[in-house]
Order: C-alpha cells, then structure tokens, then sequence
C-alpha cells in the first residue's frame, strides 16, 4: 500500500474547511470554489478506486486500499480504514452528493465562509463512518456529523429550524448513547475494536456481562433511528423540511443510509445469530414503515415534507431487504441505499428549485408548472418515475431485487408475507408521487408563476449528472450489484445463503 | 460519706446546664451574659476539681482557672458596654428585636 | 427473401424506435426544433421495424416449431436465485404480434402528422410515440418475466405520458394519473405472481417455465395462484372488470394515441401475456375458468355501457374493454391461437374506429355525438372506413371480425354454454352501439359540432389521414381471411387439428347464421331509432330508464372507487387517521415523552438552554441552581443567636450520643 488513497478522500474535504474558515479575506465566489475543488477530488478519487476496485470472487469479505496505524494502543483502538464492496458504492456515492452539494449551494449567500466550512466537515464525517474498521473511530465520526449538521439546519434553515435542529441532535444523540454502550460492551466481551476481527469471532462462547441480544439491541437502537425505523422516524420528516436544500440532499442521500450501512456491517455481520433470533420482528417493521410511511406521505402538503416521509416508506424496503437475510435481497438493500440517494437526491434538489423559483412549498398552492418551467417539470417527473420504481430506472432495480431476494430467501420463515405486504408500497408511491406531480406540473396554468424562472444551466447539469446515474443504474444493474456481492457474499454466508 | 471527684463533676455540669439554659431561653440580654458567667464558673470548678483528684502535686487546673476568671471578666465587661450600646440605640435589650444583621 | 434474418437484425426491430426515442429527445428538440423532422424520423425507425418485423415472420415460418433462438447476455446477475438474461424468445406468438404493433404504430404515426400538426409539444408526441412502441415491441420479444414486467410498466409509463399529453387540462392530468394507478393495482399481482415463480422454480425464463408447468413440476396451488397473480396483471392492462374503469377515462389523450395503445397494442398486452403463459393457465383448471368467465363478464358489462354513451371515443373504449373481454374468453375456451387471432383482427379494425372518430373530431371540434350528424357527405372517405370497420367489428361476414368472433362463439358454446349465451347478447349489443355511432355520426343533418369550432363547415380530412385509414380498412376486411383454411391458427398452435370449413362452406353452419342474425337485428334497430327514427329514442329510454341510469352512471364504479375507496375510506380516513397518529401519538406522545421529556428535560436540560441562548444558559443554569437551593436553606437562617446555640448542642448531643452508644 502506497498511498492512503482513502485518508486523502476523508480528509481533504476537511482541509478545505480549514482554508476556508482560516485563510482571511476570500471572496465567497473564492470560497466556493475552493469547496468545489476539495469535493471534486475526493470525487475523482473514489471513482478511480470504483474501478480499481477489484470484483472477483476470490476477493469476496476482503477489505481493500486498508490503512492501518496504531492510535491508542492503550485499549487497542486503532487507526483503521478500508473498504470492501458493501461500502465503496456509499463512498462514491457520498464523495458525489458532496460535489453536488456544493454545486446545490451556488447561490448561498448567507454566512458563505461558515457555511461551506460546515458542509465539507460533514462530508468528511460520513465519509469516515463508511471506512472506518475501528468501532471507536467509527462512533467518533458517527458523532461528529452531529455538529456541522446542527449549525447547518439551525442557521441555514427554514420554518422551525431550530426545533428541527434540537430535535435532530437529541435524537442523534440518543442512539448515539445506546450506540456507545453497545461498543463498550462489544469491547469488553472480546477486547479488540476492529470490526473485520470481531465478525469473525464467534461471540456466543464468550462470557459476557449482559446477553448478546442486548448489546444487539443496543447498537441497533442506534442504526434504528438514523434510518429510521418507525417509531424513532419524527426527527427525520422535521429535519429534512427544515434544513437547506444542499442538506436536505446530504441528509436523505447518505446521511439516513449510515443506519443501513450499520445495521449490515454490524448488526449481521457480528450478530448472525441474534439477527436471525429477531428479523420477524424487524420485517415486520420494515413492513409497517413501507406502509405506513407510504400513508402518511399521502396525507402531506408540503413539496419537501411529502419527499421526507417517502424516505421513511422507502428505508422500509432497506430494512426489509436487510433482514430478509438472503444474498439478494441484502444486494438489494444495498441497490436501493444508493438509489434512494441519487433519486431522493435529486427529488431534494429540483424541489429546492421549485421552492427557491416561485417562492412557494405548499403544494395546494402551486400547479400547472410544467408550461412555465419544463426542463424543471421533466427533471422532477424523471426522479419522480424514480421514486415511484418505474423500470430502466434505478428505483426499480433496486426494489424488485429486494422483493426477488426477499421473498426466495428461505433464511426467515414467514418473510413472503412481509414482502407481499410490502408490495403494497409500491402501489402508494405511484400514488403519491402522482399526485404531487399533477398537482405542482399538470392543470390549469397558474397566472402569478408567469414570472417564475425555469433551470438554469448550472441547475441542469447537476440535475443531468442524477438523471444519468439514476439510468446508468437503472439499465446496467450490474455495474454496482457485481461490487455490492464482493461485500455482502461472506455476510450472507453465515445464514448459509 | 468524703466527697469525690464526682461529687464535683455533677455541681459543675448542674451549674453549666442551668446556665446553657439560661443562655438559651433568656431574652434579655443581661440575663444571658451572667447564665454564660455561669457556665464559665462550672467550668472552672471542674477545673479545679480535676486538678485536685487527678494530679494533686501541680496546680495546673487552678491557674487555668485564674486565667479564665480573668477573661470571664474582660469578656462581661466588653459584654455589658456592647448591650449598653444597642440599648442607647434600640432602647431594649430584647434579643429576638436585635435583628439587624439578618438578612 | 430466403435467408434467416440475422439476430442483430432482430435486436434493430427494438432498437430502431428506442434510438429514434433518444435522437428526437436529446438532439432535435433542443437543438434543431424542427418538428417535422421528429415525425420523419420516428416514422422512419418504425417503418424499419415493420420491414424487420415481415422478415422475421417470413423466417418463423420455415423455421423449425416456428421458432428462431436469439442469444442473450447477463443482465442482473446476484446469486443462483436472480440469474436475469436479456433474450429475445421469438416464436409465432411474438411474430404475430410484431406485425401488429408495427403495422398499427405506423399508420398511427403516419396518420399524426395530419392530427397533430401545430401542436405545441409535437417532438414530445413523436418522442412518446417511438418510446411507447419500442417498449411494446420488447414486451412482445423479450424471454423472461422480469424483463417483460420492465417493458409491461415501460408501456404503462408511456400511456400515463401520453393520456396526460395535454397536461394542462385537469380532466388529462386527473385520467393519467387514475390509468396508472389502476393498473399498478393489476400489476401488483403480477409482481407477486413473478415473487412466487421465481422463488418456486428458481427462474423466470418463459420457456423453462412452459417446460416446468408442462412436465407436470410446477403444478398445484402454486401453479393456480402464479396464474391468477399473472392474470390479475392482465386484468389491470386489458382493462377488465373490475380493473376497467381507467380506459374511458384514457381517451383524454390525443386520439391516434388512443388507437394505438388504447385500442391496438398496450390493451391487447394483457392478452397476449395470457396467451404468453397459457401453458401455466393450460394446466390449472380454476385459472382458466377464472380467464373465461372475467373475459365474458367483461365483454357483456362493458357494451352496457358502451349503448348509452353520448362521447364518441367513449363508446369505442366501452367496446374495446368488451373485445378486449372476447379475447379473454377466447384464450379461456379456446386457447391462444383463438385468441390470439380476434386481437389481431381487432387492432386493426378498432384503430380504425379510432382513427375515423379522430377524423371526425378533427371535422367538427369535438367528441359529442349530439352536435355531428350528416357527415356522410362532406367526409365521404372517414364515412366509407368508419362504416367497413364498424360491420367488421359487428361480426358480418365476411369481414375479418366474423371470423375471429365466429371461433370464439365456436369453442364456448361447447365448453361454457352460459358464457356462450352472454356473448351471443354481447354479439347483438356490439352491432346495436356501432351503429348507433354510424347514424349519429354520419347520418342525418348536420348540428353545427363545437361551439369553439373555428370552421364553421366540416370538411374532409387530409390525404395523410385518410391514407393509412384506407390501409387499415383494406386489413378490416380481410385480416380473417388468413384463417378460413387454419393456416393462422396452426401457426401459432402447431397441434391445431380443428376442422375449417373455409371462405363459403362456414356458412353451410347454423351458428354463424344466428350470429349474422343477431347482429343484423342490432344494425337494424339502431337504423329504426337513429336514422329512420320509426322508434324515438326518448320514448325507449324511458321504457327502460332504470337501466339506463345504471349503464350511463357506469354501474358507479368510478364513484366508488374514487369517491368511496379512494378519497373517503382511504385518504379521509385511513391514511388521515395514519398521519394524526404519526404527528399526536408517535411525534408528540411517544417520542414526546420519552425522549423530550425524559431524555431532554432531565438529561439534557443544561442542552436544551444551550438551544436559546448558547453557552449563557449553562452559566445561568449554576446560577439558578444555587439561588434555588439558598431559598430552601434560607429558612434555617433566622439570625436568632440563641435558635443557633440550640443547634449546637442539639449537635454535640447528638455526637455525644453517638458516641456513647456506637463506641
């Protein structure tokens, strides 16, 4: 191992905001593309990793480009990175939406230089959950993210913002504390904090303090409400109403998926044996979230509101597909993980549009758009048919393998129910996103948006830059599920899937 | 019947918890300066009377006790001028009136 | 042409529309906007198809059981369980239908340029149009199930497109809309239905699960429900009872769309997949049954509603649902190619039907028939089409529709004599409401047609209308010609050994005769009470107004559905009762009380201060804590002296006492 390709990834970001909260009297037109630079890199970079990455099989449960470097020897905490094929595609997919994000905050003019110091603090802290192999350095990053994103909804906010703000924070925190408690006892059972050696241990002959379900329990409290899963979910349609749109995209793109990305690595991947014990129980919360977030999405009025409660529905099929336990319906997750994040991304993102153009969120208000801004009409029905899983687009891949998986998996009894009823999710989302749609684009043309501007070019190629992957997905599966496999084969191995 | 050290002990505690009680009840402030008078007095008997059953060859308990006859009497003097202050102040030497310190 | 057609060459009859799709969206919209251009160039893609599309029934038919094998490549490959190719299966079925999306999708664009010419959103018509036929044609080739449920939802998304193509009016948005959630409903059983193959045989390959169900391994109650979740996605794209009430509602689409997908092709696609299947229906008893009587029911309930409708492309969609029906009950009596063979007939002749009332509208301004009449003048070629499609859909020999609908009364009055019965009123009803169409149309005088109507006389459509009318009349005539001696039905079917009577000796029969009969009787009513006018419509409606008040009211379905289901028992009720609960119980009860009220109140107090005011709020926290705690110990301080010497030695006392009694 030559270079540290992914401490340069995690940290650069981070040495932009030092530049740019530091470096004194930079024009915010300097700042912002000094944020540019510093994403744009990481970007480049973990895309040249994607396709270094090696696929084979004989790789599969292998991490690779690893970092290691002892950090507290102490309690044998360690500087550990490294990435397999579960997390690379959330890497990208994180370094991406930080490029995008900044692009989204073009026209940021509040408080610029805190701003972008904020925004690229918080893309180093997701990043470094997804690569993190240490549970401590894990939880740091795990934590972290907290800040830059209390500051970034409470000053950059709308509405409630610093209701949101608190509300998100105690939640985080919460888990975060369950989350912790968890560790120290996983720690304790087995003395090493290295996540890839404690998979492979078996837990079940270790003495332990408490039983194995708890410390299970304990860390999935955690994951439970960054996903969210139902009843943990309120803070998530708060914070995503209230916090900018940049955000927004953050928060419902990678930031929600750090919970399923968790619940895979850890909850499974250490506790095969408790996850199997439980999975009806969490099926079936998988299945009440697809349902009931679908129900209540319908109920909403307001463009970004609805677009946040469709993120609880659709974490349901995540859920679903994590705890089918089969190889394909967790390939699934993974698929919908990153395909909610481009969809829901660039949801988040036109919607932003939509809101900063007419100067209007209630959707009772708004209508017949499509004639003043068509390219913004055909972007938002493109993520729309996305998120309602309409074929060659990724959404579809990404549920129907999860379905597929789910309902062939023979690890859990009974999950063709829960699939069955998660069927129904599908059916609500072309409903909702409809009606969101006839009622912002379609009908009658409203006089007073006559003035209102449609996408201008910098908004049209990141929009494009979505549309592209969400097809790229869409209509060649293959390009992620063949990554996705290498990482979750040996998971999915333990329940002799 | 000779008397002993007891004897003396129980004058001097009978002395000291009528003054204590004096000192505790009494609300002029007169009274209160001659019941601690007393409780000086029992201490001072019990003094001598330690001195006088315990070490016999010196007289260590009596000159205590003359030092504390001779601080009893500064005292109830610097006493007595403090009362005749407040009482040319307040006009009583009441105690529970002479409240100005408390907050 | 000898020669086998290539494979690549098979992969074009896909490809050309889908590149015509790309170049008209991403190159001559925004760069050229040369309208004609994207109608030349989706014309062209689609007339290569069509030619591709001959060549490969020419090949199938010297090809050995009618069947070319396509090689295919990985697609979605995860584990053992999802092993997804893309292939192509080309057989009779698919060949049949090639012609037949093609042949219609051409005359339908062909016919375009005329009907749709000066609209604003002409790129994105002929854009939609490429997409919605490539699409088709995937459906019709591809080799598995998952890959048709792509192309099945891909043909969905282009109707939704379509029907809302006028996106502005609430009527187009609102039909869009309700088409598609209609059949999402449907197809949710088609999805589960692909869950339950997939996770029972371990593939979706088609022709692996002919083989499955034919060597008796998949069999049983999973065979039965794999069938009926399959139907039940048929249900919802043919637009059957109870899945039927989107159709009407789709004609707020420009009509040549109307006749493309909502009379020839994506309507039939639930037929087809029925008749892609059969061998799965073919060996579950109640699956067949269930096809047979739906498709009869729906064919009897739908022309209900089709005699009273005053909308033109209203009574065509009720017929339409009807034949679509006849279909159904022929696949579920007879088998594919009876089937099979009356969707083929009927794409043409309804897309003429669909093509002639476009004309009209074109003509007059609008859809209602109350305001044409006596266009058989002006319109001479519209009335001539309109007029052969009409007696072909009403069953007169020897027009194509008498055939096909001759096999289906055939085979059921054999197998289902109650659904036999029903047809044959079907037979009588479908002449009656065609006619109806004929005289109110054309017949008569003329009634001035749209008040907006900007020509105040009607007038004759243009050649490049009329053009490919003419061509489809010519196929309304003798599509069922290529049937009279069976070379059609042993095509599809290689094992046919039903006897065919052929052109004249068919009519050596009694059946056919009581069909002619009973659609002659139709004919000749509606010419008594629309054109003769011996009986007055009023007074008939009055004599049966009851059922006339449930057939225009369209037995309530839409009231049902929509009002009751969807809008009171749904969204008023259960989702609103969902969304009080997330927001009272769950956001301000549960998640209120113990993480606000437990976590944040006590824990977190110092916190939630440092929400108002920063760093301030832990300071005046100490603050307040210590000046609330003076104010408890306050009490003690009296500044009586004395009250303090009694602590003391209340104090010592106690100490004293302790120690005396613990030393």
């Amino acid at each position: 191992m030559s270079f540290n390709y992914l401490s340069t990834i995690i940290f650069l970001p981070v040495a932009g905001a030092i530049i740019i909260a530091l470096v004194p009297r930079l024009s915010s037109r300097q700042i912002k593309y000094i944020a540019a630079l510093f994403t744009l890199i990481p970007l480049a970079i973990s895309l040249g990793l994607f396709a270094a990455f090696d696929r084979s099989a004989a790789m599969a449960g292998q991490m690779q480009f690893e970092e290691f470097a002892s950090w507290i020897p102490l309690i044998n905490a360690n500087y550990h990175l490294g990435v397999d094929g579960l997390s690379l595609p959330l890497v990208v997919l994180m370094s991406l939406l930080g490029f995008l994000a900044v692009l989204l905050s073009w026209k940021m003019n509040l408080r610029v230089r805190e701003y972008f110091a904020w925004l690229l603090l918080l893309e180093t802290s997701i990043l470094g959950v997804f690569t993190s192999l240490d549970l401590l350095l894990f939880f740091i990053f795990w934590e972290i993210e907290i800040i830059p994103m209390y500051f970034l909804i409470s000053i950059w906010g709308a509405g409630r913002k610093e209701y949101s703000a608190m509300k998100y924070v105690l939640y985080t925190l919460f888990g975060g504390a369950l989350m912790l408690a968890g560790i120290l006892s996983l720690y304790f059972t087995t003395g090493s904090l290295n996540m890839v050696e404690i998979a492979q241990t078996d837990l079940a002959p270790l003495v332990t303090s408490i039983p194995l379900a708890a410390i299970f329990f304990l860390l999935l409290a955690g994951f439970a409400v960054k996903l969210p899963i139902i009843p943990l979910h309120t803070w998530l349609p708060d914070a995503h109403t209230d916090a900018p749109t940049a955000v927004s995209v953050i928060l419902a793109g990678t930031l929600i998926k750090m919970g399923g990305y968790a619940m895979i690595r850890i909850s499974i991947g250490i506790f095969p044996q408790a996850a199997q014990d439980y999975a009806p129980l969490l099926l079936g919360l998988a299945a009440v979230n697809v349902v009931y977030g679908a129900a209540v999405t319908l109920k909403q009025t307001d463009i970004k509101r609805l677009i946040a409660y469709s993120s609880i529905s659709h974490m349901g099929f995540v859920l679903l597909g994590i705890f089918a336990l089969g190889e394909a319906s967790l390939v699934g997750a993974g698929l919908q993980m990153f395909s909610h994040g481009i969809i829901t991304g660039l949801l988040f993102a036109v919607a932003g549009i939509v809101m900063h153009n007419t100067g209007e969120r209630d959707i009772s208000k708004l209508g017949g758009l499509a004639r003043q801004m068509p390219a913004i009409a055909v972007i938002f029905t493109i993520a729309g048919l996305g998120a309602m899983g309409v074929p060659t687009t990724s959404g579809f891949i990404a549920e129907v393998t999860i379905f597929l998986g789910a309902f062939a998996s023979n690890v859990v009894s009974g999950v063709q129910i829960y699939t069955i009823i998660s069927l129904l999710g599908i059916l609500l989302a072309a409903a909702y996103t409809l009606w969101l749609l006839q009622r912002v684009f379609f009908g009658p043309v409203l006089e007073k948006f006559n003035q209102v501007r449609d996408a201008d070019n910098l908004e049209k190629i990141y929009c494009a830059i979505f549309i592209a992957l969400i097809f790229l997905v869409g209509l060649y599966p293959m390009i992620l599920t063949d990554v996705f496999r290498t990482g979750i084969a040996p998971i999915a191995a333990l329940f002799g899937g | 019947m000779s008397l002993g050290l007891e004897h003396y002990l129980v004058l001097s505690a009978a002395l000291f918890s009528i003054g204590l009680y004096g000192a505790l009840t009494k609300r002029s402030a007169v009274v209160i300066l001659m019941s601690i008078e007393l409780m000086l007095n029992a201490a001072n008997i019990a003094l001598v009377a330690f001195s006088r059953y315990i070490v016999p060859a010196l007289l260590t308990g009596q000159v205590f006790t003359i030092f504390s006859i001779v601080v009893a009497a500064a005292e109830a003097t610097v006493g007595l001028a403090i009362i005749m202050a407040i009482y040319r102040s307040r006009e009583t030497i009441d105690t529970t009136k002479i409240d100005l310190m408390k907050w | 042409m000898e020669t086998v057609i290539p494979n690549e060459l098979v992969w074009l009859i896909f490809l050309l529309p889908i590149l015509s799709f790309a170049v008209i969206a991403l190159f001559v919209r925004p760069f050229l906007n040369n309208p004609r251009l994207s109608g030349y160039i989706s014309i062209s893609a689609i007339f290569g198809s069509f030619i591709l599309s001959t060549w490969v029934l020419i090949s199938l038919l010297s090809a050995p059981g009618h069947e070319l094998v396509i090689p295919d490549f990985n697609w979605l490959v995860i584990d053992s369980a999802i092993n997804i190719h893309l292939g192509l299966m080309i057989d009779s079925l698919t060949a049949v239908m090639l012609i037949v999306v093609t042949l219609v999708s051409l005359m339908v664009q062909l016919y375009s340029q005329g009907y749709m010419k000066g609209d604003p959103g002409y790129h994105r018509y002929y854009a939609l149009l490429s997409l919605f036929t490539a699409s088709m044609l995937g459906l019709v080739m591809v080799d598995n199930l998952l890959l048709m449920f792509v192309f099945w939802e891909m043909v969905g998304l282009c109707s939704y497109l379509l029907i809302g193509f006028w996106f502005h009016r609430p009527a187009a948005a609102n039909a869009a809309k309700k088409a598609f959630i209609v059949t999402r409903i449907g197809d949710f059983g088609f999805l589960g239905a692909i869950l339950l193959l997939l996770s029972q045989t371990g593939t979706l390959d088609i022709a692996q699960l002919h083989s499955l169900a034919l060597a008796g391994v998949l069999t049983g109650t999973v065979l039965t429900w794999a069938a009926i979740g399959i139907f039940l996605g048929a249900i919802g794209k043919s637009a059957q009872f109870p899945l039927h009430v989107w159709l009407p509602d789709a004609m707020e689409g420009p009509t040549p769309v109307s006749a493309l997908i909502h009379a020839a092709t994506m309507v039939a696609a639930g037929v087809f997949l029925v008749a892609r299947m059969f061998p799965l229906f073919e060996h579950s008893e109640v699956a067949l049954l269930t096809v047979a009587i739906i498709g009869g029911l729906t064919a009897i309930f739908a022309a209900t509603m089709g005699l009273v409708m005053t909308d033109i492309k209203r009574v065509l969609a009720y017929s339409t649902i009807s034949q679509l029906g006849y279909m159904m009950l022929g696949l579920g009596v007879g088998g594919i190619a009876i089937g099979i063979f009356h969707l083929f007939n009927h794409a043409f002749f309804k897309a003429l039907l669909f093509l002639g009332a476009g004309s009209v509208s074109h003509a007059t301004g609008t859809f209602d028939m109350r305001q044409m009449g006596g266009l058989r003048k002006v319109m001479p070629w519209t009335y001539a089409t309109f007029l052969i499609a009409s007696l072909s859909i009403a069953g007169i020999w020897p027009l194509a529709g008498f055939w096909s609908k001759d096999e289906i009364l055939a085979s059921s009055i054999n197998n289902q004599p109650i659904l036999f019965y029903l047809a044959m009123v079907t037979v009588f009803m479908t002449a009656f409401y065609m006619f109806r169409v004929v005289f109110l149309t054309f017949g008569g005088q003329y009634r001035g047609g749209s008040p907006a109507n900007h020509s105040p006389r009607p007038h004759e459509s243009p050649s490049v209308m009329i053009t490919p009318m003419v061509v489809l009349a010519v196929l309304a005539v003798g599509s069922g010609w290529f049937n009279v001696t069976g070379g059609f039905s042993r095509f599809l079917e290689p094992s046919e050994t039903h006897v065919f009577q052929g052109f004249f000796g068919i009519l050596a029969h009694p059946l056919p005769w009581v069909s002619l009969i009973l659609a002659g009787a139709g004919i000749l009513l509606a010419y008594a009470i629309y054109s003769a006018r011996w009986l007055s419509a009023e007074r008939i409606g009055r004599l049966f107004e009851p059922f006339y008040v449930v057939f225009s009211n369209k037995y309530w379905f839409d009231e049902l559905y929509e009002n009751i289901i969807a809008r009171i028992v749904l969204l008023k009720g259960l989702f609103a009762g969902i969304k009080l609960f997330d927001s009272r119980f769950i956001d301000r009860g549960i998640n209120a009380f113990f993480i606000e009220n437990l976590v944040v109140r006590r824990f977190f107090s110092g916190l939630k201060s440092f929400d108002n005011r920063g760093i301030d709020g832990a300071v005046n926290g100490v603050a307040d804590t210590t000046v609330a705690t003076g104010r408890v110990l306050r009490i003690a301080q009296t500044g009586q002296l004395q009250l303090y010497g009694m602590f003391i030695i209340l104090g010592i006392l106690a100490i004293s006492l302790a120690l005396i009694f613990f030393s």
